[in-house]
């Protein structure tokens, strides 16, 4: 029987069926100067997908601060590359892997991570790290359990497999994310500063080298399905879902730097998103060459694929080489060695086409420049949305205060978003490579370098209710909370990079809060000088119309030189004195208390300066660096109250007690305790040292104020005369530790 | 002393393994490629580190211990030389026989990483001389099958010859249910064979063998293997007191 498909003719209905509109493909056919073949208009319609091309986000992009002098590679390659010193670089992104994920959330959530430890790998890079940035519905939702299950777990497979650390991560829980949930996969390496490789082909006659897993027909249109929304049927998309192997992948990372350690190679890319047709077409046009293959020569583990098949097929752990001409044998012996393929199949040419051929016949042939870099860019329209006054809108007067705080604090502790996270990176082995020093927990993750006394730390951020309530105010507070949650980990934010997880471009909201968000985050790196270094948007996050709450992630990397002053949220030893800095007011907008006990999700979000807050970031790093200060925390959602619990838990230790008062305020006492005022963090320190901190905070203009003392077993806040807190730390702690296991045991 | 990290496609553990040996304990140490068939040098003792070879496909250490390596670990073995299997590596002694018992799923059926305590029952071992019966030791765990079984009479057997070395405890050194993470048959965290010299442990020592890390308590495991060592090749012993003062 011949299993060999054949290839449809172009129609207007296949045109539309791969997401081309009609003005695209009338550039396609001026490109061509003809009506494309088959393959090609799948490689037009991969290339020219949102995914691939950034169609709408492009223009937007561009606003981001991306330079330092420590930078080494900004946005467009594979990965961001900065210089962390002694010879060294740190090289990191984040991806999404959202829509796979909801339609097969192990597989997803695993090929997530593959793709996102190719993309720092193939840059020469050892990945050290992983984090990751999840959201999903209410646990209540048998869907939403099966989906954290899925995902956790496929991270873990995956992660776990490779040997690569998970040391920090995010998890929220809202019902926006009910049909749509987000996985986002962080991954940092390490490479020599002079030995970093990039997707470039260069050189006419150099060969164009094969190496990884068989190529099939999994993930075929990848790329485009996650350029659409969901609707009906998304189950029956589930073959576009990739399948992870993490054994092949740990043997082609170690393959793939054991080639970069010698002289052997001009460029190397991993076959990605539109796996062989985004590799060549990126390489050919970075390199300003063109590239010839022949897909007769493609290993494939079906029989019968064509090359439309072979030229959109997403199967993972595959990389595409170009190498130093007569290199081929010694390419292929070190990955024979790793029971690897390696097979040449084509050369770079110098006339700037992709031209791909099947057996002797000549199947594609388009410039490769104007697949890459010449798709369309689109100026979308953006608009306020209506509702945006009506959400913003908070009446305080009309929200009583509880009468019983005790009972708030429980419930936000309850809070999935708010409670231990530990269910979650319990699977995830976060300590192999041994250089973990601090664990996930704590406000960052911290790896230190061997052969170096420096660290590195690491979070990931995004409070997606604030962007949506006021998208500028909560992108710039994504980037501030990210670099202080590295700053509380004793280490200076260096750079970023981002996951830009938003709704359907094509509404004009949509591109509102796309570009207010960008505009808060801009301003925010600029003045905490963490330029963004490589990034990734994801569109159509969309259900049936209903789009997620604007969730623009940001992952901060910090540099500690010498890893001793790595400092944790846990307080650590009775008697030491508790200091808040910053300034509380009265922002109830946007808080977690205010969705959990209120039921609302609406208000401003809270007020960021960021002029206050890089004043408080600079002054903790000083306290930090003379050793004044035993345990920093920021307070984010659940305020106050909440990071104090947080401080008293201690991660795997026994809790420990804390008695703090502060005056009477004309503040609300929900707002007090449980309000997000921003720039605020919560340290403790050796009594005699109180004198020296506050010294510091005064030069750098930071309010600082001594509330009380860690010691006892108990969590009591007192708010002028009135014991506003008293519980049990143990009593607190189990409570934030059962939230979410309980849920998933039923 | 000079020790062999075995490399299975799939280790990754190996390199914790060679650093903690290598820059923490100061001794010379080897990758071996898992097709290599014999040694080239003289080895005080062999390291079969933790990682996921062959991928685990098909059952963990079940693919590994048909390496061409493996025969060298053997003989290595039957010869009287050291041999440990840290995490994957002791599954792979118990795939190759070298070791008794089986490994099965975790009882949550998770994958498992974080600190545990276990007990030191038989400090009469190369791999525990530095510590003292009774001892207890925080050491993380890092798996998704720990699951330790052997049928009563095996462990019946194994308990009475002493060469169920580690268990589970909780932190004051009571062995119980609660402390017992992944439904381990008598909690058992570590065996040796009846000769002594071939010892498997779930929990990773290399992760706990530095300050900066935290916690140093797997360097008592790592350095009784070099002190035995160093007795039987007439070297001068390092005492595990001299271990508990430079802590």
């Amino acid at each position: 029987m011949e299993k060999t498909k054949k290839e449809p003719s172009i129609t207007p209905e296949l045109v539309a069926s791969h997401g081309l509109s009609e003005e695209e493909y009338g550039r396609v056919k001026v490109i061509l100067g003809r009506v494309p073949t088959y393959t090609e208009l799948g490689i037009f319609s991969v290339m020219w997908s949102e995914h691939c091309s950034y169609k709408s986000s492009r223009k937007h992009l561009g606003r981001f601060p991306t330079k330092a002098p420590w930078v080494i590679q900004g946005p467009g390659e594979n990965a961001g590359v900065i210089d962390i010193g002694g010879g060294l670089a740190a090289v990191f992104k984040m991806e999404s892997h959202n829509h796979p994920s909801f339609i097969e959330p192990y597989q997803g959530a695993a090929t997530g991570v593959g793709g996102i430890l190719r993309d720092v790998f193939t840059m020469g890079a050892r990945p050290i790290a992983n984090m990751d940035s999840l959201r999903f519905g209410p646990l209540d939702a048998p869907k939403n359990r099966y989906l954290l299950d899925g995902v956790v777990a496929g991270i873990a497979g995956y992660g776990n497999c490779m040997g690569i650390p998970t040391i920090a991560g995010e998890t929220y829980f809202n019902e926006i994310y009910n049909g749509n949930n987000l996985v986002n996969a962080f991954t940092l390496g390490i490479a020599k500063k002079e030995r970093i490789f990039y997707g470039t082909a260069s050189g006419v006659g150099n060969p164009v080298i094969y190496v990884g897993s068989k190529t099939g027909r999994d993930g075929i249109h990848g790329a485009t399905m996650a350029s659409e929304e969901f609707s009906e049927g998304t189950e029956e998309k589930r073959p576009t879902v990739q399948v992870g192997d993490p054994f092949t992948e740990k043997l082609l990372l170690e393959a793939c730097l054991e080639l970069m350690s010698k002289d052997l190679i001009i460029g190397i890319q991993d076959m990605g998103a539109a796996g062989l047709t985004s590799s060549s077409c990126e390489m050919a046009s970075r390199g300003g060459s063109g590239m010839e293959m022949d897909l007769a020569l493609v290993p494939r583990r079906e029989e019968g694929m064509i090359p439309y098949e072979l030229m959109l097929s997403e199967s993972q752990e595959r990389m595409l080489i170009v190498a130093k001409e007569g290199m081929e044998k010694v390419v292929e012996d070190i990955f024979k060695k790793w029971d690897l393929e390696a097979v040449t199949i084509g050369h770079v040419t110098g006339d700037g086409m992709l031209r791909v051929k099947d057996g002797g016949v000549v199947v594609a042939e388009i410039p490769a420049k104007a697949i890459a870099d010449e798709a369309p860019v689109y100026d979308r329209p953006s608009e306020r949305p209506i509702y945006q006054d009506s959400i913003q809108d908070l009446n305080l007067d009309l929200l009583s205060v509880p009468g019983d705080l005790n009972g708030v604090l429980f419930k936000l502790l309850e809070s999935p978003t708010i409670a231990e996270k530990s269910w979650i990176y319990r699977q995830y082995d976060h300590m192999v490579r041994t250089n973990t020093v601090v664990y996930p927990g704590s406000d960052a993750g911290v790896v230190r370098i061997k052969g170096t006394n420096k660290a590195l730390a690491m979070s990931v951020d995004c409070n997606s209710l604030y962007c949506f309530l006021h998208p500028k105010a909560g992108g710039a507070i994504a980037v501030a909370e990210a670099a202080r949650n590295v700053i509380c980990s004793g280490a200076r934010p260096m750079a970023l990079t981002d996951c830009l997880n938003f709704g359907n471009p094509e509404k004009p909201e949509t591109m509102w809060q796309f570009k207010e968000a960008l505009e808060g985050m801009s301003l925010a790196a600029e003045e905490l000088n963490t330029p963004v270094v490589s990034g990734n948007v994801s569109f159509y996050n969309e259900t049936k119309g209903l789009g997620v709450y604007p969730t623009p992630v940001v992952g901060m990397v910090g540099i500690m030189d010498d890893v001793s002053k790595a400092t944790t949220q846990y307080f650590k030893d009775e008697g030491d004195v508790i200091i808040l800095l910053g300034d509380t007011k009265e922002e109830l907008g946007g808080t977690e208390y205010l969705r959990v006990v209120h039921g609302l999700q609406k208000g401003l979000p809270p007020d960021i300066d960021l002029k206050a807050e890089k004043a408080l970031q600079v002054a903790v790093l000083e306290a930090i660096d003379v050793n004044l200060i035993k345990s920093a925390h920021d307070c984010s959602e659940g305020g106050f109250a909440v990071a104090l619990a947080e401080c008293c838990f201690r991660g795997e230790k026994e809790p420990l007690g804390c008695e703090v008062s502060t005056p009477v305020d004309r503040l609300r006492k929900d707002a007090l305790l449980f309000g997000e005022s921003q720039s605020r963090i919560i340290i403790s320190a050796k009594p005699d040292y109180a004198g020296a901190v506050s010294d510091i905070m005064s030069s750098h203009g930071v309010p600082c104020r001594t509330i009380g003392r860690v010691g006892g077993g108990s969590l009591i806040i007192r708010i002028g005369d009135e014991e506003a807190v008293n519980q049990s730390v143990s009593r607190l702690k189990g409570i934030w530790r059962e939230a979410i296991p309980k849920p998933l045991k039923a | 002393m000079r020790y062999a990290v075995i490399v299975f496609p799939g280790s990754n553990c190996d390199h914790d393994c060679y650093h903690a040996m290598k820059h923490v304990l100061g001794q010379e140490v080897d990758f071996i490629w898992h097709k290599e068939e014999s040694f080239q040098k003289k080895y005080d003792g062999v390291i079969i580190p933790g990682g996921f070879s062959y991928g685990d496909y098909l059952r963990t250490g079940a693919i590994a211990r048909f390496s061409p390596v493996m025969k060298a670990v053997d003989g290595f073995a039957k010869c009287g030389g050291l041999v440990i299997g840290i995490c994957n590596g002791f599954q792979i002694l118990l795939e190759a026989g070298l070791l008794p018992g089986a490994m099965l799923r975790n009882e949550s059926l998770k994958f498992i990483c974080k600190d545990v305590y276990v007990k030191v029952e038989n400090e009469q071992t190369p791999f525990t001389r530095c510590c003292n019966r009774g001892d207890v030791l925080r050491i993380p765990i890092a798996h998704a099958e720990g699951n330790y079984f052997a049928d009563d009479e095996t462990l019946a057997r194994i308990e009475e010859n002493g060469q169920v070395v580690l268990k589970y405890c909780d932190k004051d050194g009571e062995i119980s249910q609660e402390s017992n993470p992944n439904g381990s048959a008598h909690n058992i965290a570590g065996i040796c064979n009846e000769a002594r010299n071939v010892f498997g442990m779930m929990p990773h020592p290399e992760r706990c063998s530095e300050a900066i890390l935290g916690n140093t308590d797997g360097k008592n495991i790592l350095a009784s293997m070099v002190s035995h060592s160093s007795i039987f090749t007439g070297g001068c012993s390092i005492r595990y007191t001299d271990y508990k003062q430079a802590q």
